[in-house]
This record gives C-alpha cells, structure tokens and sequence, in this order.
C-alpha cells in the first residue's frame, strides 16, 4: 500500500506552514502524528501533493493548567494527555477517553489536534470537546480566531476551519463534577460503534448541570442540548433517564454499515449514554 | 513522480544516509533499502502491530510513518535489542515459555514489550494485555505471550537488583 507521490515540507515555524498552505491551496494538507491521514492516502482516498509535517513547528506541544482553564497545544498526543498527571487531576475525562483511542502504538503518535482538525465522525475527542464546552484556536493569513468545539463541525471531514487555516490548541473551560467517556467498540484499536462524553455537576441530591455529546452516530459529533436539560433539577432518577435517552436518540442520526444496523445503533447508544450518566452521577 | 530527499537515519545505533521519496513508508525502508528484516509487515493498516519499532523513545507502527516523517530520528529495531549469542531477556522469556508460535508477531512483540517494560518495569498480566493491544498475534498465542513478558520482567528486575 503505497500512496501517490507527493511533495514534503517540514517547516520550522508557523509563518512557514501558512506560506505553503497559501501557495498551494486544496493541494496542501498539514499533518501532525498522521495515523488518520496516512491510511487515508495509502488506501488512495485522500489525494495530498503537498504534505505539510508540523512537526517542527514549536510551541504546540505543551499542556498548561491556568486557574480557570485548560490549554493544550495541537501536537500534544494522546500518550501525553495519559502520561500528565497534573491533567488527570484537572480534567480526568480526557485520560478516561484518551485511553480508549486505537492502541499503545497510536497513541503515542495519534494528537490532539489531529483528532478534533479531521472531522472524521469517529473520532473520540471531538464529541468530548463538545461536552467540556472546549474551544478551538486556529490560525490563517489573517491571524488568529477561536472556534467553540460545538459550531465546529458541518458534516463528515468538513468544519468550520478554513483550507489556509491551521488548528493550534484546544482550549476547555476547567471541568466541574463528575465525568464519564463511555465507548462500545468491536475490538482493540475501533472506532466507537456508540460513544457518549457526561460532565455532570451536583447540587444537594439534584443535577445542577448536564452536558452529554455522542460520538460516531452522526456524520458529524452531537452535542445534545436536549439530552442535558432532561437531567438538570432531576435525582437521575430512571424517569429522567429514559427522557434524557429519548432526546439523545432524537438528535442523532446513525446509519448502517459494518458496525451494524441503525437500531442496533440506537440500542447500543441508549445503554452507552445510561451507562455514562450513572457513572458520572456517581463521580459528580 | 516527487523528488527524492536527503534521509538521515540512526538504525540500531548505525547512521544510514540515503536518498528516498518522502511517500517511501519506513517499513520498507527498512526491510528493501536497509536489509533490516526483523520488522514484519502484516496487515498494512496500523492495527497488527508486525512492523513495531522505537522511534525516539516510543513504540511506532512504521507501517503509517513516511521515512521523510522519521528522517533525522533514531530507530531501534529488534535486530537492536540482541543477537543470537547474546539474547535479550525477553528474546529468552520468549523461547522459554513458548511465546514464540508462528514467530511471525515476535519481533514486533519484543520490541513493544521492551517499552512497555522501560516504562512499567512491574506490570500486572492487565497491564501487559492493555499494553500489548496493539500487536496481533494470529496463532493466538496471548497467553504464552504475556507468561513470557511476566518472566522477562522478573528476570531483568533480579539483573537490575544484582547490578545495584
């Protein structure tokens, strides 16, 4: 499996990737850790002429707690975001969900920003992003802007990000309460057959908040609204949960392929969602 | 047809200097250019863990790395980590306790064991079996496998314990 030839640039800095991405427009691509792109462009479904490595450019590598939020850099992997002890204290729902992404070896390559720039539905961070309420810095010839995680996705592999524009870090507003990143998967190494990302906060016995995202059930993320507020003012008790599944199940739209039938789909997304919910109210 | 680049490669403590097209995945570079037979290719897909090697201090499956990507990077391969005159510990682990079978997931076994173990000299039988998730065994030999990386852990705990 040898992919099309291609041009290869390793620039330094940032000036550099978006001197390329200019000059070349919808025929350059930016790869970080690369393990969603280069199969992608072994199996031929992804044509690159010129592959822009940012593995070169600093200052997109670091993890920093701040008082009220947390910023992490594109190139941080998903190996880092398990190893950061400092991280899973802050913010344990990305371990949680960091170590049910592929395996060892692609974790250890696989980023950050890899992960939520793709677009790809089966990812595991962006529905995450959506739940924490994260934000997505990207930058272009024009300088800077911030994206919310939940208006970044339009459909499968298409976002909000411009072609000249390159995602930098990810930042997300310190979690509060209890967490879960729940995932069903065929085997070692999948995508989610149904994932679902719960941060829950508690007020006495009652929910105070609820913020709910599902992963690979829809050609994009799903960030349920409706999900949530079903549970805020609730004890989580089974009433509120089978009305907080219902409106989950309203809002996404899975389809059939070798992950199973749409009901199966919905089924297994139900029980994951549930699952989530009661863990997280038991963290909260 | 791109060009071809300058690659600069340290191979098992070896510099390599070449010139290859950036699209040249590194398993191949190692195998047809280098005669480094050691890594297998098997699945081609980044799921069967055949082609395992440490590429700066972690385990990478080099079937989904360009050799433009690693150029400029040390590379150990099984072929690293002992001869026949002189096995590494998990080389013997394997061959004692039949972890071997088909032998041809081995090398790519050995060399994530390796880590696994710098990283986690101690590991539980869990811990192996979520570390090692990554390499596929298709004789399903899994639980000679993990035997034989419990009993290298051992042994080059005592070696690590004799030595102090």
């Amino acid at each position: 499996m040898i992919p099309a030839a291609f041009e290869y640039h390793r620039p330094t800095d940032m000036d550099g990737v978006l001197a390329v991405l200019a000059e070349h427009g919808d025929d350059a691509r930016v790869m970080a850790g690369g393990h969603s792109l280069i199969p992608m462009m072994k199996l031929r479904m992804a044509d690159v002429p010129h592959l822009i490595d940012l593995q070169d450019v600093g200052g997109m590598s670091d993890i920093e707690l701040g008082s009220d939020s947390i910023r992490i850099g594109a190139l941080v992997t998903q190996a880092d975001i398990i190893d950061h002890e400092g991280l899973a204290k802050a913010a344990p729902i990305l371990r949680e969900a960091a170590l049910q992404i592929a395996d060892p070896q692609v974790r250890y390559m696989g980023t950050v920003g890899g992960n939520v720039a793709n677009g790809d539905p089966g990812n595991d961070m962006p529905g995450l992003m959506q739940c924490l309420d994260a934000s997505f810095t990207v930058v272009g010839p024009d300088g800077e802007r911030d994206i919310p995680a939940r208006e970044f996705y339009e459909a499968a592999y298409m976002t909000a990000r411009e072609d000249d524009e390159v995602l930098t870090s990810v930042t997300i507003p310190m979690p509060k309460g209890g967490y879960a990143y729940e995932k069903q998967k065929r085997k070692i190494g999948d995508y989610a057959t149904a994932a679902a990302a719960v941060q829950i906060t508690k007020d006495g016995g009652s929910c105070a908040s609820a913020a709910i995202a599902m992963t690979n059930l829809s050609d994009t993320p799903i960030f349920s609204d409706a999900a949530g507020a079903a549970l805020v003012g609730t004890s989580l008790d089974d009433a509120a949960l089978k009305v907080a599944v219902a409106a989950m199940l309203g809002d996404i739209d899975p389809t059939e392929d070798n992950r199973g039938p749409i009901a199966f789909k919905k089924h297994v997304a139900g029980v994951i969602l549930r699952r989530a919910i009661e863990r997280a109210w038991s963290r909260a | 047809m791109s060009n071809k680049m300058h690659i600069k490669l340290n191979v098992n403590g070896k510099d390599e200097e070449f010139l290859a097209e950036p699209r040249e995945l590194l398993i191949y570079t190692l195998r047809e250019r280098l005669n480094i037979t050691g890594p297998h290719i098997g699945c081609e897909t980044s799921h069967c863990g055949a082609c395992t090697m440490t590429i700066d201090g972690k385990s990478v499956k080099a079937c989904t790395m360009f050799v433009a990507q690693a150029s400029g990077k040390s590379v150990t391969t099984i072929e690293g980590l002992g001869g026949p005159d002189d096995l590494h510990p998990l080389q013997s682990a394997f061959k004692e306790h039949h972890g071997l079978q088909c032998g041809y997931c081995t090398p790519g076994m050995i060399t994530r064991a390796a880590k696994l173990l710098e990283e986690n000299p101690n590991p539980s039988e869990e811990e192996i079996r979520f570390g090692m998730a990554g390499n596929i065994c298709r004789c399903t030999g899994y639980q000679n496998i993990v035997k034989s990386i419990q009993a290298a852990a051992t042994e080059m705990n005592a070696a690590k314990e004799a030595a102090e």
